[in-house]
């Protein structure tokens, strides 16, 4: 079988690390492979080697079998390399026509030949099934449809190696499942497909070979049918890992939580929450499920404070929150994991030890001085409860890696000895391990008898971590399920709105 | 394969000598200050002179002499105070631009409440000028600071425009109202709240105008420095100051910071007044200033807002402000200026060019072989 892609001894440094390290990786023509490993592992850092973006400092790149030098993408795309990224590189005030044809514009007598072009891409789009609203901008269509415009993007510059990198992060199951569709069917009519992922399912559904990269190596190439996720998760971590979480039974407690009939109508008019009303009991999780942009972050951000509801209800017990400010929501119990470590959750140019009292500073001070010494006792204990590394208190946190960051977040929100933790997209960017241990975390936070709510885009992160499960479509709260044991696919026709008119229903366990 | 780990070691880590705090709150800047000496240098070469007779004499008078330190000195004290003033804003992530008109009003009031209060005893006395020129001050910063916290309006825009408003206030009070006839300054201050020259003490600083108020200012550096890192509401205000977001979060009032440190601007602004009313002419005269409160950015930034590298900086402008006058007759004063921007670009700029002719340096010799 020949080769469409061969990197050969790739080494890239950056000033302090080494992000691939005598890396070799051969594609054969035709398949579907996929390239997976922990964040940090150098997996983007190969691909955008490979795409052009980085030159490497040794080692060799084959296409096709011949040798060939990348200087940019301008090459990469001419040897017929496509790449999707995983934040878009599209223009939103374009349309999908002019974003396909950026760059590569058809003229006739110095004017851009749109019908031309038109034909061209739609004859293209019903090839591949990749249907997209040529004449929308892009602003103006969902996440999914953005990707098929990448893709076909992509294969207009007659892409026939395709790298797609992180490509499901933003979907839902259906989408998922489209896109996966649309991957075969490319991939059947001959072209090579890279797929950077570290959804292990994912792996295991749609790739023929599968890489394994840990700290900038390639530690295994496994062929798909022959492995197991078990087997490809210990060689990315480099150590066994529990990939479904243990957790014990829930016991029946009452609820703690009671958000009633919340609305919030943002500067632009527009309803993000709409009516929102559900209770959360102490000793259980409440996962809310979505598609990002449903209303989830303004509904976190109205629990904790940072929003002020437009109307509506938020009590602990007996005690009314709406109107009161982060503070006082903290010292009424409430923890908070943002979805936004680097914007919210951090000051990264603080210390770790710094980060670790944001929120707690004034227990941490006398009338007018920091207590430096409790500061750093405190310091000391979360890094080593909480294996956060380096374990060196008075770096910043900007050196830490996003794991590590989130585990400073994750070890000053426990360390509150809240009731209530409000946790956003707590695993967003961690490696599997950092995950393995933020849901352990979170569910013996669960088992010693807080209320949490959990919000996340990532639904075996709900599915395996809830006891309830309630799904936001368009602000609302269009379902609420009383455990845990739904089917992806049923979750994925709520949280699309195809299914969810259901206006009473049970708002406590 | 000894050798290839060790050689690795050092391409990694040699870059990291960069990123040390010696190199970078010491080295880089002491780099930046010579370079724009030898920089200098081409310019009294332009204008005819020798740079090494040119440079002997301007270090020799300044640092050479107890005369000639006093004279440093008291350039230098109002440095401290506006460079004070800018960095602790900007550690709070505001530019405060109008420490001019902070100081000029604190020293007004200071010399105002001065004539008033004759017959008050000097303890009491001075730490109520002291007071009043921080409260002038302060009340100048909190304006910009309140309308950046309330209404979103830019403290740039706000405190350029402060400074003309305070000019002109100044201007009315001083020729009008509070003037000695056919003067442009305000009557004698109550000498209780003189603050003694060095000279009356030492005799080596005769006829320096160098007095107490330098040690008004080193104490207000220290404040300054206890106040930003190691108090609480430090704590608060470099938190808002690196990410309003992450502090709205952590339950810290970005709007109540922001108005804290705009006032506490203002107010450390105002203490110049010691200085030159209290401790130099005792009383108000207009135009006495001459952009002091914009040399304060310039102080700032050479003591990358940390107030004992304020205090140093300071120095050295002061240095080059006195220097200006001793080599007048060899060099157009001028010269300084260009010298005093010079250090000024080369500071801005140091970290960035040194870093690429280190980073180019490794790479020729293969230490490096990249740059993020």
């Amino acid at each position: 079988m020949p080769y469409s892609v061969e990197l050969l001894n790739i080494t890239k440094r950056f000033a302090r690390t080494i992000a691939n390290d005598n890396v070799t990786l051969k594609v054969t023509a035709g398949s579907i492979h996929a390239l997976v490993g922990e964040n940090g592992a150098g997996k983007t850092t190969l691909m955008e080697t490979l795409y052009g973006l980085y030159q490497p400092d040794a080692g060799k790149i084959r296409i096709h079998e011949k040798e060939v030098g990348i200087k940019s993408p301008h090459d990469s795309i001419k040897l017929g390399i496509g790449m999707v990224h995983q934040h878009f590189m599209l223009v939103p005030k374009l349309t999908v026509l002019e974003n396909i044809v950026l760059g590569a514009e058809t003229t006739k007598n110095l004017f851009l030949d749109l019908k031309k072009t038109t034909t061209e891409i739609s004859a293209l789009a019903e090839r591949f099934s990749l249907s997209v609203p040529l004449n929308e901008r892009v602003e103006d269509i969902g996440v999914g449809v953005q990707q098929r415009v990448e893709i076909l993007k992509a294969i207009y510059r007659k892409a026939d190696i395709l790298i797609l990198d992180e490509p499901t992060a933003v979907l839902t199951p259906q989408e998922t499942t489209r896109l996966f569709k649309i991957l075969s069917e490319l991939n059947q009519q001959g072209n090579t497909i890279v797929l950077i992922t570290h959804k292990l399912n994912e792996v295991m559904a749609i790739s023929h070979r599968v890489s394994v990269m840990r700290k900038g190596r390639i530690v295994g190439e496994l062929e798909t049918s022959k492995t197991t996720p078990q087997e490809i998760a210990q060689m990315m971590v480099g150590r066994p890992v529990l990939l479904n979480i243990e957790k014990p039974e829930r016991k029946i407690t009452p609820s703690r939580l009671f958000i009633r009939n919340l609305n919030y109508v943002d500067r632009r008019g527009v309803a993000a929450l709409n009516d929102v009303s559900f209770e959360v009991a102490s000793g259980e999780i409440l996962g809310i499920a979505g598609i990002e942009g449903n209303g989830q972050s303004q509904l976190v951000e109205c629990l904790t404070g940072l929003l002020k509801p437009t109307s509506g209800s938020i009590k602990i017990g007996n005690t009314e929150l709406v109107g009161l400010n982060p503070r006082q929501i903290f010292s009424h119990g409430f923890a908070h994991v943002p979805e936004d470590r680097i914007k919210r959750g951090l000051i990264i140019d603080f210390s770790i030890e710094e980060n670790l009292i944001l929120g707690m500073h004034i227990r941490f001070s006398r009338t007018f001085l920091m207590k430096r010494n409790e500061i750093r006792q405190n310091a000391k204990l979360m890094t080593e409860r909480f294996d956060i590394r380096p374990a060196n208190p008075s770096i910043h946190a900007r050196g830490l890696s996003g794991g590590n960051q989130q585990k400073v977040i994750m070890a000053r929100e426990l360390s509150r000895n809240a009731e209530v933790i409000i946790a956003s997209q707590p695993t967003r960017g961690v490696d599997i391990g950092g995950i393995e241990f933020i849901h352990r975390s979170l569910i013996s936070a669960r088992d010693s008898g807080k209320a949490i709510v959990l919000v996340s885009a990532d639904l075996n992160e709900i599915l395996s971590l809830s006891d309830r499960i309630a799904v936001m479509y368009s602000g609302r709260i269009v379902k609420i399920f009383p455990d845990n044991r739904v089917d992806e696919n049923e979750l994925g026709l709520y949280m699309t709105g195809s299914k969810g008119n259901e206006t009473r229903q049970a708002l406590a366990p | 394969m000894k050798l290839g780990k060790h050689l690795l070691h050092r391409r990694v880590s040699l870059p990291l000598i960069l990123e040390h705090p010696i190199t970078q709150n010491f080295l880089i800047p002491i780099l930046a200050v010579v370079l724009s000496f030898a920089v200098g240098a081409i310019f009294i070469v332009v204008v005819g002179q020798n740079p090494a007779e040119v440079y002997s004499i301007l270090f020799s008078q300044t640092l050479g002499s107890s005369y000639g330190i006093g004279q440093l000195l008291f350039k230098s004290t109002p440095l401290i105070f506006t460079g004070l003033s800018v960095a602790l804003c900007f550690r709070a992530g505001l530019f405060n631009i109008g420490a001019e008109g902070q100081l000029q009003i604190g020293a007004f009031v200071t010399a105002l409440v001065g004539m008033k209060t004759f017959g008050v005893p000097s303890y009491l006395e001075i730490p109520l000028l002291i007071l009043s020129g921080m409260v002038g001050g302060g009340m100048w910063g909190f304006i910009p600071g309140y309308l950046k916290a309330k209404v979103g309006a830019h403290e740039v825009i706000n405190t350029i425009m402060l400074n003309f408003i305070a000019a002109a206030l100044i201007s009315y009070f001083v020729t009008n109202i509070y003037n000695v006839p056919a003067t442009v300054h305000t009557p004698p201050i109550s000498p209780a709240g003189i603050l003694p020259r060095f000279d009356k003490f030492i005799p080596g600083f005769e006829g320096s105008p160098v007095n107490f108020s330098i040690f008004v200012a080193l104490i207000a550096a220290v404040l300054v420095w206890c106040y930003v890192d190691r108090t609480r509401f430090g704590y608060e205000l470099r938190g808002v100051g690196f990410n309003p977001k992450a502090a709205e979060y952590g339950g810290i009032s970005v709007s109540k910071n922001i108005v804290l440190s705009m006032t506490l601007g203002g107010a450390i602004a105002g203490l110049v007044g010691t200085n030159f009313v209290m401790g130099y002419k005792y009383y108000f005269e207009e135009g006495f200033s001459s952009g002091t409160g914009f040399m304060g950015i310039a102080v700032a930034l050479l003591g990358l807002n940390n107030p004992f590298g304020v205090v140093l900086a300071a120095l050295l402008f002061g240095m080059l402000d006195y220097g200006g006058l001793v080599i007048n007759t060899m060099v157009p004063k001028e010269l300084v200026s260009i010298l005093q921007a010079i250090v000024i670009i080369f500071v801005i700029s140091s970290n960035r060019i040194f870093r690429g002719i280190v980073v180019n340096y490794l790479k020729k010799r293969k230490l490096v072989v990249s740059e993020e």
